[in-house]
C-alpha cells in the first residue's frame, strides 16, 4: 500500500542523481583506468601526501585552538555590532580565495605592512611562502568556520546550567571542568575533522602560496603532472590518491559531525554571573579585537589597494569577468538542473538520494576535472570545453551545500501542501508554478546566490582546461600576480570580490523580495 | 452513489475495513475513538491511500487507482487548506482551474463565491490578512466552485472556537442546500453529527461500519462507541 503525498513524478529526481553520480563515478573510472599504477609513487608524489597531510593537521589545529577563545568571548560578551560580527564570520565561505590570498600578501608578503614595520623596526622579515603561509590563509579561512561551529557548542549549553553554576559558586576553573570541557570534547573534533576535510583539497591557496617541492599539495601535485608534463597517467594515478584522502577525511568529518545544524540562534549572548571582572573583560575585549583585526585587515588592503588599482586594470580583465559572470549563471542553472529534481524527490521519503549530492564534497574538482579531460581527449579538443567544463564542476560542487538549504523547505511544501496540491488537481509543470516555486523563493534565491559566488570565485578546473587565450576573472587575477602586475591584480581582485558578493547579494535578496506569505 | 468494496488498507499494526455504500446527496458524520481510522477512511476516498485489497466505486464506476484530482469529491483538511502565497481570490480560483488561467466567466464566479461566504471585496486579499473563521470561509468558496457531488470534511474547523464552528457547519449546511452535493465529515463532537448530518458512519475496532441513522446510535450506542462517548 502506498500513499500519495508529491504532486510530481519522482523520476527526474533521481535521473538527475544517477547522472551526478555518473558524472562523479564516471570521471573516476577513467581516471582509475588511466592510472599507471604499476609505476608506483615517486619520492615527489610522496612529499606532496606528506605535504597535503600536515599543512590540513597544522590548519585544523591551529584554526580550532584560536577559535575557541574567540567564541568563548563571543558567548558571554554582547556588544555593539556582535550580530553582525557574526554574520560577517559566514561570509569566508563565499570569498575568493584569490581575493583573500592577495589581502594576506598585502599584510605578510614581502612589501606588505608587516615587514615594513619590521624593517622599519630593524627586525627580520618573514617569508609568506611555503608551509606557513598555506596554513595561513586556511586559517584565514577556517578560524570564521571553526569559530562558528564552536561558538554554537557554547549556545547549546542551556541557560539554565549557567544559573546552576552560579548559584553553586563555581569559579572559572570549575566552570571549565564541569561545563566548558565536556562541551569542547564535543564540539571540537568534528569541527576539526572538517576543516582537515577541507584544507585537504586546497588547491588555489597552494598555488599562489606554496608550490615547490616542499610545499605542493596533492591537488597542486595533479595540475602540475597536467600542465607542465602532460602526464596524464601521473595526474590520474595521484587523482586516485587525492580521492582516497578526501574520501576517508569526508566520511570522517560526516560520521563526526551527524546531524548537527549549522548556524542557528547564534545572535543570542547566554547570561553568565563568571565572567565579570576586569580581568576577563579585557582579555575577551582583546582576542575579540585581535579576530577581527586578523579577519578585517586585510580584506580592507584589498579594498584600498583595488580602488587604486582599477585604473591600472588591462582589457582583459574586463573581458574575463564578462565571461566569469556566464559561467557563474551557467553554473547557478546546472545546480538548480540537478538540485530542484533531486531535493523534490528526496522530500518522499528516500534519502540516499540526497546522499548523492554529497558525491561533490568527496570527490576533489580537479580529479573530476582531470576525468573529464580524458574522457574529452580522444573526441575533441578539451580546451575547448574550459567554460562549459568549469560550469558543470562549480555545479556538481555547490550540489550538496544546495541541497542542505533545499531540502528541508521542499520537505516541508510537500508535506504541508502536498494533498491539497493533488486533491484540486494541481500536479507536474502547474504545482511547480502555482505552488512549490514561489514557497521556495528564499530558500532557492539562497542557494543560487551561493553557488553564483562559489562559482564566481573558483579557481580550479579553469586553471587546468584554459589555454593562455581564455580565462576567467580568478585565473586571470593569478596571471596577473604571476606576472608580477600587482596594482592591475588589486584592481580585478576589488572586482572579483564586488562581483562575488554582488550575485550572492542580488540572488539572496531577490529570493526574499516578497516575504509576505 | 459511492462505494466501498470490501476494502482493506493496512498501515503496520493498523488495519481498517470497509464495505458499504453511501447514496447521493447523504450527510454522513464519520465518529468514532480517535486513531481508529476516521482520517484513514476519507483520504481511502480522497486517494491518497491506497487499498490493499478491494475497490472504490463511484456510480459502479471503478476509481480505485484514480488520481485525488480526478474523484468526484472536494475536501478540506485539518489546516493548509489554503496557500499564504496567494491570494483569496486565486485560491478560490484553484477550485475551477488548478493551472488558474481564469476567463471573466470563470473569474465572476469565483467572485459570486465570494460573495456567498460573505467576504465580497476580499479577493485581492492574502490569507495572512484574514481571521481563522474567514481563511475557512475561503476554503468553503473553494468547495463551492469546485461544485463536486461529494465534500470531504477531514475536521478543518477544529481550530476554531465553539460558536464559530457551528457558524460554519451551518454555512456548509447551506452551501450543500445549495449545490445538493453529498458530505462525510469527520468529528469529535456528537452534536456535531446530530447538527447536520443525518446518517453516521462508526469506525471502530479496524471496521468503518455502514451508514446508520445518526440519532439512533449516539441514542443507543453500541459498547464501542459508549466507551468513547463516556
Amino acid at each position: 500500500m502506498a500513499g500519495r503525498a508529491v504532486a510530481v513524478r519522482r523520476w527526474p529526481g533521481i535521473g538527475a542523481a544517477a547522472l551526478v553520480a555518473a558524472l562523479v563515478l564516471g570521471t573516476l573510472l577513467a581516471v582509475a583506468l588511466r592510472a599507471e599504477a604499476g609505476r608506483g609513487l615517486g619520492p615527489s608524489d610522496w612529499a606532496a601526501i606528506r605535504f597535503t597531510l600536515v599543512q590540513s593537521v597544522l590548519s585544523a589545529a591551529i584554526s580550532v585552538a584560536l577559535a575557541i577563545p574567540v567564541a568563548r568571548a563571543l558567548s558571554r560578551r554582547r556588544f555593539f555590532g556582535r550580530r553582525v560580527l557574526i554574520t560577517l564570520l559566514g561570509a569566508p565561505f563565499i570569498l575568493p580565495v584569490i581575493v583573500a590570498v592577495l589581502g594576506l600578501l598585502a599584510v605578510f608578503g614581502r612589501s606588505g605592512i608587516l615587514n615594513e614595520a619590521l624593517r622599519w623596526l630593524g627586525l627580520p622579515e618573514v617569508q609568506v611562502y611555503g608551509l606557513h603561509g598555506v596554513v595561513l590563509a586556511h586559517v584565514f579561512f577556517n578560524l570564521p568556520l571553526a569559530t562558528r561551529l564552536i561558538l554554537q557548542g557554547w549556545q547549546q549549553v542551556p541557560a539554565e546550567r549557567f544559573r546552576l553554576a552560579a548559584q553553586l559558586g563555581f569559579g572559572p576553573r570549575e566552570m571549565w571542568r564541569v561545563i566548558e570541557a565536556p562541551m569542547l570534547l564535543r564540539v571540537v573534533p568534528p569541527a576539526a575533522a572538517v576543516i582537515f576535510a577541507i584544507c585537504l583539497s586546497s588547491f588555489a591557496v597552494a598555488l599562489t602560496l606554496g608550490g615547490g617541492p616542499k610545499a605542493t599539495t596533492v591537488e597542486l601535485a595533479i595540475y602540475q603532472a597536467f600542465r607542465f608534463d602532460f602526464d596524464l597517467g601521473r595526474a590520474a594515478l595521484l587523482s586516485c590518491v587525492q580521492l582516497v584522502l578526501v574520501g576517508i577525511a569526508a566520511l570522517v568529518a560526516l560520521k563526526l559531525s551527524g546531524n548537527e545544524s549549522f548556524g542557528a540562534g547564534l545572535d543570542r549572548a547566554v547570561r553568565r554571573w563568571d565572567s565579570a571582572g576586569l580581568g576577563r573583560i579585557s582579555l575577551d575585549s582583546a582576542v575579540i579585537a585581535l579576530a577581527v583585526l586578523f579577519l578585517l585587515l586585510p580584506m580592507s588592503l584589498v579594498v584600498i589597494d583595488g580602488v587604486l588599482g582599477i585604473a591600472k586594470m588591462p582589457a582583459q580583465v574586463w573581458k574575463a569577468a564578462g565571461v566569469s559572470v556566464v559561467v557563474s549563471l551557467g553554473s547557478t542553472a546546472l545546480m538548480l538542473a540537478f538540485a530542484l529534481p533531486i531535493a523534490i524527490a528526496a522530500a518522499g521519503k528516500s534519502s540516499w538520494l540526497e546522499a548523492i549530492g554529497l558525491f561533490g564534497i568527496a570527490s576533489s574538482p580537479l580529479v573530476i576535472g582531470t576525468g573529464l579531460f580524458i574522457v574529452i581527449y580522444p573526441i575533441a579538443d578539451p580546451f575547448d570545453f574550459a567554460f562549459p567544463v568549469t560550469a558543470l564542476v562549480n555545479a556538481i560542487m555547490a550540489l550538496p551545500f544546495a541541497l542542505r538549504i533545499l531540502v528541508g523547505p521542499t520537505r516541508d511544501v510537500v508535506q504541508g501542501y502536498g494533498r491539497l496540491s493533488l486533491s484540486l488537481g494541481l500536479t507536474g509543470r502547474q504545482w511547480l508554478r502555482i505552488v512549490y516555486l514561489p514557497r521556495m523563493r528564499a530558500p532557492l534565491g539562497f542557494a543560487c546566490g551561493l553557488t553564483a559566488a562559489l562559482s564566481m570565485g573558483d579557481l580550479g578546473v579553469i586553471a587546468l582546461f584554459a589555454d593562455p587565450e581564455t580565462a576567467t576573472l580568478p585565473l586571470q587575477m593569478y596571471r596577473l600576480m604571476g606576472s608580477y602586475r600587482m596594482e592591475a591584480a588589486s584592481g580585478a581582485a576589488l572586482l572579483l570580490l564586488v562581483l562575488s558578493f554582488g550575485l550572492f547579494w542580488l540572488f539572496d535578496r531577490g529570493g526574499r523580495g516578497h516575504a509576505d506569505s | 452513489m459511492l462505494t466501498l468494496e470490501n476494502t482493506l488498507i493496512r498501515q503496520g499494526e493498523f488495519s481498517l475495513t470497509a464495505d458499504f455504500s453511501i447514496q447521493p446527496g447523504m450527510r454522513v458524520a464519520v465518529i468514532g475513538p480517535s486513531g481508529a481510522g476516521k482520517s484513514t477512511l476519507l483520504n481511502l476516498l480522497a486517494g491518497f491511500l491506497d487499498p490493499e485489497t478491494g475497490r472504490v466505486l463511484n456510480q459502479g464506476q471503478d476509481m480505485t487507482r484514480a488520481a485525488p484530482g480526478e474523484r468526484p469529491l472536494a475536501m478540506l483538511f485539518q489546516d493548509n487548506n489554503l496557500f499564504p502565497h496567494l491570494t483569496v481570490a486565486q485560491n478560490v480560483g484553484l477550485g475551477i482551474r488548478p493551472d488558474l488561467r481564469l476567463d471573466a466567466t470563470q473569474a465572476s464566479r469565483v467572485e459570486a463565491a465570494l460573495k456567498r461566504v460573505g467576504l465580497e471585496g476580499y479577493g485581492p486579499r492574502k490569507p495572512a490578512a484574514l481571521s481563522g473563521g474567514q481563511q475557512s470561509r475561503v476554503a468553503l468558496a473553494r468547495v463551492l466552485v469546485q461544485d463536486k457531488p461529494w465534500v470531504l470534511l477531514d475536521e478543518p474547523f477544529a481550530a476554531l472556537g465553539p460558536a464559530l464552528k457551528v457558524e460554519m457547519l451551518d454555512l456548509v449546511a447551506e452551501v450543500l442546500d445549495e449545490t445538493g452535493a453529498g458530505l462525510l465529515m469527520v468529528s469529535h463532537d456528537p452534536q456535531d453529527a446530530r447538527r447536520i448530518a443525518p446518517h453516521t458512519v462508526l469506525v471502530a475496532d479496524g471496521v468503518a461500519y455502514a451508514p446508520t441513522a445518526t440519532r439512533d446510535l449516539l441514542d443507543n450506542p453500541p459498547p464501542a462507541l459508549r466507551t468513547y462517548l463516556g
